[in-house]
């Protein structure tokens, strides 16, 4: 499963892996937010924190449909699924390989960016902390998307749609932790929500998204 | 260690291809399936691999002992010719890649870029990812395509020593390998189309 790993995290950074797209829009997102709603530095504060969850999520989404479906048209995702390793683990790997290049580059980036947006002082340590509790869902629930509609043609919208609403928990609660946070309110209900949902996928969609492929590569 | 099929019904998209399938592939045996474009011997192959449900009847063969090779290799364009292989081989728990690599004459390409093999050099090295996965039955679907003269020898070779060393293989081609090897036709098995499948689970296969 080790080995798994390393290809993808192999495959990503090679020419044509797609690692930095993510990246890129998320600076681009943090970038053009400031000339769309003016330069006012208060309301910007106020927003930065929604904003940079909302770029890191659409950053995120990018680059789910690559999860399975590269695998699925060369041929790989048949020889794994008849391979020794189990495909609940195999998809395990293949989120976090996704986690790896995708979800920890954005959390690592996105205090760099909330200088952008004017984020207050302490807010750039809970942006940090609920990004980097919050992403592994987003890798999670994403690839268990990409495995429903891997073999689709054009799969790519349906799985934007039907990604989006599962990741709103996420969202949701990720963007309250740190707006609770900087405004010094009591954020600890939400925060163990947030970590709570992280769990919850880790746990059950490894198994659901494995169904999925089996299913799908009939 | 024999592959054992029983009465097998095997079926693509809910519909019935193959049906009332029986033989055995046991050790040092070698089974070519034989039979039109569409007649499903991939469909076959692929319920022997365990990648879709049969529709009715057994398949009995020990865990573990299925090698696959489709008509994509399974490659990786930005990946070399070792990188490739030896991830295949660490997924199967193997490690040493080098008699492959020997066996289908691939080592002056070792280095090279999978996007920049030919045709008939990505399928030498699809092929090699067979001996490196040390499963004793393969299953193999048009192994080959775009190879030349000198490759199907040197694939039949390969072929060759697996069976010798107790393996099996059952290959669906249409060209003649010049190995010992039983002949099946599946022509006759072929399913009535018609008779799609009724009960339950046939409403969800219909859209699964």
């Amino acid at each position: 499963m080790i080995a798994l790993l390393v290809r993808d995290l192999r495959l990503t950074f090679r020419a044509g892996g797609g690692f930095g797209l993510g990246l890129a829009f998320f600076l681009i997102v943090t970038v053009l937010v400031p000339f769309g709603v003016g330069p006012e530095s208060a309301l910007l504060a106020r927003i930065a924190p929604g904003i940079l969850w909302v770029g890191a999520l659409l950053a995120c989404l990018l680059s789910l449909d690559r999860i399975f479906q590269l695998d699925f048209e060369d041929g790989s995702l048949d020889i794994l699924a008849t391979a020794p390793i189990p495909m609940e683990g195999a998809v395990a790997m293949k989120a976090l390989a996704h986690w790896l290049t995708t979800g920890l580059p954005l959390t690592l980036a996105a205090p760099l960016f909330g200088g952008l947006m004017s984020l207050p002082g302490q807010g750039y340590l809970w942006v940090f902390l609920t990004l980097l509790i919050g992403t592994p869902a987003l890798s999670m629930i994403g690839t268990f998307g990409a495995a429903l509609t891997v073999g689709l043609k054009r799969g790519g919208l349906l799985l934007s749609l039907l990604v989006l609403p599962l990741y709103i928990p996420t969202l949701l609660f990720g963007a309250e932790t740190a707006r609770r946070a900087i405004q010094g309110v009591d954020y600890a209900q939400t925060f163990a929500i947030l970590a709570g949902v992280t769990a919850g996928s880790l746990a059950l969609l490894p198994f659901a998204a494995a169904a999925a492929i089996r299913i799908n590569l009939r | 260690m024999d592959l054992v099929v029983r009465d097998l019904t095997v079926a693509r998209g809910g519909v019935p291809v193959l049906e009332h399938l029986d033989f055995t592939l046991g050790a040092g045996q070698v089974l070519v399936l034989r039979g039109p474009n569409g007649s499903g011997k991939t469909t076959l192959l692929r319920t022997l691999a365990g990648l879709q449900p049969p529709m009715a009847g057994e398949v009995g063969l020990p865990p573990e002992a299925i090698a696959y090779a489709a008509h994509a290799d399974g490659l990786k364009a930005q990946l070399s010719v070792t990188e490739n292989l030896a991830f295949w081989a660490s997924v199967h728990g193997t490690r040493d890649i080098v008699p492959a690599l020997k066996q289908m004459n691939l080592e002056s390409l070792a280095d090279r870029m999978a996007a920049n093999l030919s045709a008939g050099q990505k399928r030498r090295l699809g092929l090699a990812r067979l001996l490196v996965t040390g499963r004793p039955i393969w299953l193999l679907d048009e192994p080959t395509v775009s190879l030349d003269t000198a490759s199907v020898a040197l694939f039949a070779e390969a072929v060759g020593a697996h069976v010798a060393g107790g393996g099996a293989a059952l290959i669906a081609t249409h060209i003649d390998l010049g190995l010992e090897a039983e002949i099946l036709d599946v022509t006759p098995f072929k399913a009535d189309p018609s008779v799609v499948a009724t009960g339950a689970g046939a409403f969800d296969e219909a859209f699964l």
